[in-house]
């Protein structure tokens, strides 16, 4: 029983991670109903920045990472500026697939300056662990679930109480009225992409915890899609149930993998998208997302 | 003071056509500082169009619009709102999902000034400005009477009310000129009473120019100091509200030609 609860707990901590990002995937849809397949890209050059500011004299792990969140969001807002935006208009598919090419294009050059050297986060945790009651639990799961706790809070007072917020969500639902009460939209997909930008460098700082920054670290951040999907594409609160329950699904079937043996073994890589699967069969619009409605 | 200083909006023979129709054929209005003034029409005349091209969603092939001393045309929509218009919609163009205070509190927008930074951190400015905005925010909900819907999403509400949040999120942006289109559209009796008290008040107490685009004769003539009838996007007749009672070119537009047998 114990056990089970740790690989519970492990999951939450994967999990915090795939709610980070797939946060990002769910303001940028919001806002302009682009899918942006370019949050792996954001999360590496986020972390590789983060593995370089570590070695500079006197930045921590602590400040490396703000520092990281701050200088991506401003990247991905650069990347927005000009790319996407002369593209507003345009098919949402278009864009999404240019969204394709930015991700190959950033990691790319991301992994030329991981090169072939183990580099690392320089986290305080590594692979230590603590006794949280009867359970043992790794402190990187621990940080990770508060640091996305944290963050989720203030994405919550951020949309509740402050007027870019507010406009966010106005420009969601309605652009043209956003525009008649001075809501520059522009200014808000541009928002949307530094946040999300910022939002999957924290998530791989948390990821790249305990472990190196190697050129396959990025496959984490895809199993966003497979959240986005389960929690629905336009539901902040849908992406941060979905990610922690694939989170806890992966985790259980890597302690468990008897439980699904028929899927042959090391099955637990493949669960996140075979439950995309399922969804998409049973509930396209996901758990919490709204429903097409379209009038033939 | 003459009279070009006393406008604050001129529109001068503006044409707009959509892939060969005409939607404005060279109108031309001015509207006073202090006028409420009246567009009224057949449906498709080109009245809708006309507030389009003022708020910046439609550019027109030609003419001239300026505002307050300044030219309008070429500027986006989000950049006339800062100018100072304002602006209902016919079929009310509420966020549904969002509470009256929260849709109200849209229409502050403009007037907060502080960046990102200073919102994720909640710095004394944010503070400061969202405590305002919602002060003021607060004073409108009391005087269009919305106190009881404060926390409903909009989209539970019934029409009438609807329609004066809507109003009450154009007031919030503290314009210097209010487009109203069609503020009693579909509207029973009592409300469009309620409605044109509102519009009364609004002249009255805030003192704002109004732009009123309307099929409510009644309310039109009640409430209009000047009115302009539009009829296939050109202008028919522009004069107080007694003077286009008895216009033959009006009373031809909304009725047809006499027929004589």
């Amino acid at each position: 029983m114990i056990e089970l609860f740790e690989a519970v707990f492990r999951g939450l901590g994967q999990g915090s991670v795939y709610a980070l990002i797939a946060l990002g995937f769910v303001i940028i849809y919001k806002s302009s109903h682009v899918i942006s397949f370019a949050q792996p890209g954001f999360m590496i050059a986020g972390v590789v920045l983060v593995t370089y500011l570590v070695e500079l004299p006197g930045i921590g792990f602590w400040v490396a990472v703000p520092l990281a969140t701050l200088l991506t969001g401003l990247f991905a807002l650069g990347i927005e500026r000009a790319v996407i935006r002369p593209m507003v208009g345009r098919p949402i598919f278009a864009i999404a697939i240019i969204t394709i090419a930015l991700d190959i294009l950033i990691r790319t050059v991301a992994h030329a300056y991981l090169g072939i050297n183990v580099r690392h986060v320089q986290d305080p945790w590594g692979l230590r662990t603590m006794s949280l009651g009867p359970l043992t639990v790794q402190q990187r799961h621990l940080a990770a679930v508060l640091a996305a706790a944290a963050l989720v809070a203030v994405l919550f007072l951020f949309f509740r109480y402050t007027r870019m917020g507010l406009a966010m969500r106005a420009v969601a639902q309605d652009q043209e009225a956003a525009l008649a009460q001075g809501v520059s939209v522009g200014a808000v997909f541009a928002m949307s992409w530094a946040m999300a930008g910022g939002l999957a460098a924290v998530a791989g700082s948390f990821a790249a915890s305990g472990r190196s920054v190697d050129p396959l670290f990025w496959l984490i951040a895809l199993t966003a899609l497979p959240v986005i999907i389960l929690g629905g594409l336009d539901s902040l609160p849908g992406a941060v149930v979905a990610g922690l329950v694939i989170g806890v699904a992966q985790a259980l079937t890597q302690s468990y993998p008897h439980w699904v043996s028929f899927l042959g073994t090391n099955a637990s890589v493949i669960v996140p998208w075979l439950v995309m699967i399922l969804v998409l069969v049973v509930r396209p619009y996901g758990l919490f997302g709204t429903r097409e409605v379209e009038r033939v | 003071m003459t009279r070009a200083e006393s406008d604050i909006l001129r529109f001068s023979d503006v044409k707009l056509s959509f892939s060969g129709v005409k939607a404005i054929d060279g109108i031309s209005f001015t509207v006073g500082r202090s006028e409420l003034f009246a567009i009224i029409g057949p449906n498709g005349a080109g009245k809708t169009s006309i507030f389009n091209v003022l708020s910046g969603v439609y550019r027109p092939d030609a003419g001239e619009v300026s505002f307050d001393g300044q030219a309008l045309l070429g500027k986006r929509p989000h950049q006339i709102a800062h100018l100072g218009i304002a602006r209902t919609f016919q079929n009310v163009e509420l966020f549904a999902n969002l509470t009256v205070l929260e849709n109200v509190m849209l229409g502050r927008h403009h007037h907060m000034r502080y960046g990102p930074l200073s919102a994720f951190f909640w710095l004394g400015r944010a503070r400061r400005e969202e405590i305002t905005a919602r002060a003021r925010v607060e004073e409108i909900i009391d005087f269009l009477e919305l106190e009881q819907w404060r926390r409903f999403p909009v989209g539970l509400l019934p029409y009438g009310v609807q329609k004066r949040v809507e109003l009450g999120r154009a007031l919030a942006m503290e314009p210097k000129l209010l487009l109203l289109d069609e503020p009693v559209g579909g509207m029973n009796v009592e409300e469009t009473e309620d409605m044109a008290r509102y519009i009364l008040d609004i002249r009255e107490d805030l003192d704002i120019p109004i732009i009123l685009v309307e099929h409510d004769m009644g309310l039109v003539m009640d409430l209009a100091d000047r009115v302009l009838v539009v009829d296939f996007g050109r202008p028919v007749a522009t004069g107080v509200p007694s003077e286009i009672q008895n216009h033959p070119d009006v009373i031809r537009a909304y009725l047809g030609e006499v027929q004589s047998t």
